[in-house]
């Protein structure tokens, strides 16, 4: 597809380093079913990107595909310029990649403290757990509970908390505002604003696109397993009648 | 003292007592299948004759390399433990994906070979091994004697049985584990290696067992069959405590135990299936198990 075509041949703009994270047509399967037809986009260092689409567009199964949780997988993704896409999972984490699934994946046989420290550090320079505590203070009276009995805002701060500490730099948010009231919303929108100036690197998959243009620099339109738009922040008032066709809202 | 219904007190305590021994090694045993359940969603039917094999370990390491009690509780579970590891890498962990049938086939047939092959090389009469020397005889309780090797297995079976359960509830390990327990690929996209650590908790399984195999040796004979003859009861206890909890797998290990020990002495009858029947009620009752979560 034209799109696709382009951005694999696009060089490097100039006076910008290589991307932290690039994917040129990346295809993968779910069994015989081929879920994925040639994503490809790039993520900056310090920037925060989003994958945009509706319901089965293919955005959590790029994610999945990047962390080697899919079965059959062709392509390229490249992480600070090395190939991971053969990798295991704990091998991709153990790089610097964050991942926060979209079930949020709190352990319920986990108290919230263990749930918090569970990833194991990756890198050196990972938040300590006391700023994680600042962060997400309705954590601290909470840390004993069982990680499950907390509200979906409360578990979604413990999702995103917790890969925090590991240090790695390039974190993979999965909906983090899915089926959560408005003032939560506004908070992780907060939270992510705090993390890109802290330096952190994300890749952000929503269906919100409210959510996701107050905090991204770039939006990827994903539609049937492949890039179909890309709209930088710029262009996004411009953009808005585009958005609500492709994502059916 | 005046016994129960008529029984005389030293017959009372000396079946409960029993039934005691008895519920600690199903607990030990029952233990180490709810972890491998939880972990690998396996039911390991090799267990007994891992039991088996700890227990020939300790006579074949005394009567070949004159090796003594206290060094086969730590030489058997580590070999038989390796043998684990050996057998989940090989077999076990291509069976993972399928249903909960094969795991048990699979296991299920390497047991067959693995007491085959201890027929053939010792027969099935057992051998005999002999009680430490610092262990020997007993004390005199007034209401019965309580002998010494046998309190020293009691003990030393639930000290296990604790320290597991600490070690699972109460550490970052323990942590690792129940959590590979719920959502194996999440932990793993975390940077555990997951297939490793399924490995590890398999052997120790097996290595668990093989120490409940030491323990048993001086109590009943060493024979290629003690695994199978105790199997069964213990996949009982497991069903009823709940497939993948370890405090159920202990106290309903021990519970039965003495349940088992008092219906021989009031009802010897209904002692062999006793503990059937309960599983029955159980199942009828609470289908995941007494401390089971729902599967």
């Amino acid at each position: 597809m034209a799109l696709t075509e382009a951005l694999a041949d696009r060089p490097a703009p100039r006076g910008v380093a290589q991307p932290l994270l690039e994917v040129r047509d990346l295809h993968a399967f779910y069994g015989e079913s081929h879920i994925l037809h040639g994503m490809a986009f790039d993520v900056g260092a310090g920037e925060v990107v989003t994958l945009l689409g509706r319901n089965g567009a293919g955005k959590t199964t790029t994610i999945k595909a990047m962390l080697g949780m899919v079965g059959r997988r062709t392509g390229t993704v490249r992480f600070e310029g090395r190939d991971i896409l053969g990798l295991p999972s704990h091998r991709v984490a153990r790089l610097g990649i964050a991942y926060c699934p979209e079930e949020r994946g709190i352990f319920s046989s986990l108290t919230v403290e263990e749930n918090l420290l569970l990833p194991p550090v990756v890198k050196a320079g990972g938040m300590p757990v006391a700023d994680i505590y600042k962060l997400f203070p309705n954590l601290v009276e909470r840390k004993r509970s069982q990680g499950t009995k907390l509200s979906g805002g409360e578990q979604q701060m413990l999702a995103i908390g917790r890969i925090l500490r590991t240090g790695a730099r390039l974190l993979l948010l999965d909906e983090p505002t899915e089926g959560l009231a408005p003032v939560i919303v506004e908070q992780i929108g907060r939270i992510v604003a705090h993390l890109k100036e802290a330096g952190f690197t994300i890749l952000l998959v929503e269906q919100n696109f409210r959510f996701a243009s107050t905090v991204a620099d770039r939006h990827y339109v994903v539609e049937n397993g492949r890039v179909i738009d890309v709209i930088p922040r710029a262009d996004l008032e411009a953009s808005i009648d585009k958005l609500h066709r492709y994502l059916g809202v | 003292m005046v016994g129960l219904l008529g029984v005389p007190p030293q017959v009372l305590f000396g079946q409960v007592l029993l039934g005691l021994i008895n519920g600690s090694f199903y607990a030990i045993l029952s233990l180490g299948l709810a972890v491998i359940f939880g972990i690998l969603n396996v039911i390991n039917f090799a267990h007994g004759a891992q039991y088996m094999m700890g227990a020939f370990c300790a006579w074949l390491v005394l009567n070949y390399l004159g090796v003594g009690y206290w060094w086969a509780l730590l030489i058997a579970p580590i070999v038989v433990g390796a043998s684990g590891i050996l057998l989940e890498r090989v077999f076990l962990r291509r069976v993972y994906k399928l249903d909960h049938l094969y795991g048990l086939l699979l296991t299920f047939g390497l047991t067959l070979l693995i007491e085959g092959a201890f027929r053939q090389a010792y027969g099935v009469s057992g051998q005999p091994y002999r009680i430490p020397d610092e262990l020997q005889g007993g004390q005199n309780l007034g209401f019965m004697f309580l002998p010494n090797y046998r309190a020293w297995v009691v003990v030393a079976a639930l000290s296990v049985c604790i320290a597991v359960w600490l070690v699972i509830e109460k550490t970052r390990l323990g942590a690792y584990l129940r959590a590979g327990t719920e959502n194996p690929a999440l932990v793993q996209a975390f940077g555990i290696n997951v297939p490793v650590m399924v490995t590890l908790t398999y052997g120790f399984g097996a290595a668990l067992a093989a120490f409940a195999g030491v323990l048993a040796a001086p109590i009943y004979q060493v024979s290629a069959l003690m695994g199978s003859n105790l199997v069964v009861i213990v996949f009982a206890v497991v069903v009823i405590g709940g497939m993948g909890s370890i405090i159920g797998a202990v106290i309903t290990g021990v519970g039965l135990g003495v349940i088992e020990g008092l219906t021989k002495v009031f009802y010897p009858e209904a002692s062999s299936t006793v503990i059937f029947v309960i599983m029955a009620i159980a199942l009828l009752i609470k289908p995941a198990g007494l401390f089971g979560k729902a599967a």
